[in-house]
């Protein structure tokens, strides 16, 4: 039981760096960015490419993709979503689902159908192990992963609290008109966001293609698995990414505890749980944090008392 | 000299003509009290000088450059800053962090955030608190504090004292009075005609988008004031003679 809880804590690692770009795009420009999968799928086919041609080990082909994916959110933002966002709120969500099957079709056409995997570029990091007292092994790769979730998003918190672009970018997330009253251009801000994000993008998807084996179309199970982080967690908390990603994990450990088929039964079932307590208690389904918690403890002590 | 000029300006929300030929000089260090009934386009007025609502024509000038078609966060790199009505705080940021925001726009000055604190000393114990946990008159201390720390050359006061008790009005202005002897040009929208008049160099009074009445304050009394405001004894050109 203690090796599943521990396995499910780090797989939360990576649901919580696959998590963090959905979440922060979210909360700075209140879109949901269905590509977000594909995106990850793509940069991890970019340090694949690096790898396979020219040899560059995936960590240091970060050093390339993750400007390119960096230029990819900010002109994404400049000339797609911001364009798409001034028709309404769904606009944005159906050229984000267009823009994945347009990702997702490119990549198969150049890539075909094969599956590939970063595995082989990194040595044995892919399958080397500590061994924990009690012969439970935690693997390098899973821990490493963890790390640069906490390392991912204790670097945005500083960021967002102690200078000055992340107070742009937070102010113009609450009021981007009055954001403009006080000499900020909100449409920087918002491109700097989509910037930041892609980033993370960037970040997630070679740790996809380094912990398993990646086609064209796994976009769309990643940007599920990111969306239930999101709104396990609330999509406008950091931490609560985090939190969103451990849950996850620990459902979906617990899950293939439990049956061979509740790997992902069981993550689907904390998900739809907490998006059901979500719209029964606060009426909204992705936004709140600890807020929601307590406001669902207080409603659910309330018809305790009550009950004669 | 000659700080702000506006010449014939007119702005619109759709269809509705809210602020028609406006037109008038500042200079600097001059405080004008812009008053009116609710509706008349004072606020209209403020938000299109400071560009978050661009005008339908007319011209906007600051210090001789044009700056009619600048967008508000380069219109406040410019030197025009507003403190909007409502506040308009960034509620999930502390009282610190709304003023280091009025930085964003660059402008070096006297107006630093501990000048801040010492001309609002009662921001002082709230300077890790979020703004959305503040008082009225908290609030409005940040809010002022936020447009100044831009030092801007031309400061735009909408309805200070909106939502305020009367002791925390008193307050606000025994504050300002720091602020109205520092040299920075200031328009003040203000519906307490007598805080507006003791405090002003000068007053304009609007109606329906017009301009009825604009005269030094000194040369002008409450009653006639009152009665621009109301739409009364207008002369043939729909001015009240001052």
């Amino acid at each position: 039981m203690i090796d599943t809880l521990i396995q499910g804590i780090l797989l939360g690692g990576y649901y919580a760096v696959i998590t963090c770009g959905l979440s922060f795009m979210f909360s700075v420009m209140r879109i949901i960015n269905l590509a977000h999968g594909s995106l990850a799928v793509a940069a991890a086919y970019g340090l694949w490419l690096l790898a396979s041609k020219f040899g560059i080990s995936p960590f240091t082909g970060l050093l390339i993709v993750l400007p390119v994916m960096a230029a990819t959110g900010w002109v994404l933002q400049r000339y797609l979503l911001e364009r798409s966002a001034r028709g309404g709120a769904l606009l944005p969500i159906l050229t984000t689902f267009g823009l994945a099957i347009v990702i997702d079709n490119l990549m198969f056409e150049q890539f075909g159908a094969d599956t590939r995997s970063l595995a082989p570029f990194i040595g044995s990091l892919s399958y080397d192990s500590w061994e924990l007292p009690g012969g439970t092994y935690v693997g390098k790769l899973a821990v490493m992963t963890m790390a640069t979730a906490i390392a991912l998003l204790g670097g945005l918190q500083v960021f967002l609290g102690r200078f000055a672009l992340g107070r742009a970018i937070r102010a113009t997330a609450e009021d981007p008109d009055t954001a403009g009253l006080v000499g900020i251009d909100a449409r920087k801000a918002n491109a700097l966001a989509a910037a930041i994000a892609m980033v993370t993008v960037g970040i997630a998807g070679a740790f996809l293609g380094m912990r398993a084996t990646f086609d064209p179309y796994s976009g769309g199970p990643q940007l599920l698995f990111a969306f239930e982080a999101a709104v396990i967690g609330g999509a406008g908390s950091l931490w609560g990414t985090l939190v969103g990603g451990i849950v996850l994990g620990l459902a979906q450990s617990l899950g293939a505890q439990v049956h061979p088929q509740g790997f992902l039964i069981g993550g689907h079932a904390v998900f739809l749980a907490v998006l059901f307590a979500r719209l029964f208690f606060t009426g909204a389904p992705f936004i709140g944090k600890i807020g929601f918690y307590k406001t669902g403890f207080t409603k659910i002590r309330a018809a305790i008392r009550s009950t004669p | 000299m000659t700080v702000l000029s506006v010449q014939n300006l007119d702005v619109r929300h759709g269809l509705l003509q809210a602020v028609r030929g406006v037109s008038f000089d500042l200079a600097k260090g001059d405080v004008l009290a812009l008053v009116g009934a609710n509706g008349a386009g004072k606020t209209t007025l403020l938000r299109s000088l400071a560009g978050a609502h661009l005008p339908a024509s007319g011209r906007i000038m600051l210090n001789g450059h044009d700056m009619t078609a600048v967008p508000s966060h380069q219109r406040i790199a410019k030197g025009i800053a507003l403190v909007p009505e409502g506040r308009r705080l960034f509620s999930q940021m502390t009282v610190e962090e709304n003023l280091l925001l009025g930085k964003s726009a660059g402008r070096q000055g006297e107006w630093t955030v501990d000048r801040v604190f010492s001309a609002f000393p009662n921001l002082v114990p709230r300077r890790h608190a979020k703004t959305g946990h503040l008082s009225g008159g908290e609030q409005q201390a940040t809010a002022i504090g936020r447009a100044l720390m831009s030092n801007p050359d031309v400061l735009l006061l909408d309805e200070v004292s909106l939502g305020l008790s009367p002791l925390v009005v008193d307050r606000v202005y025994a504050q300002l009075q720091t602020l109205l002897t520092s040299g920075t040009t200031i328009i003040l929208v203000e519906q307490d005609l007598g805080r507006a008049m003791a405090v002003a160099s000068r007053v304009i009074c609007m109606l329906e988008g017009r301009v009825v009445l604009d005269s030094p304050a000194k040369n002008v009394t409450r009653d006639q004031v009152t009665k621009a405001y109301f739409g009364l004894h207008r002369d043939s050109t729909g001015r009240v003679a001052s």
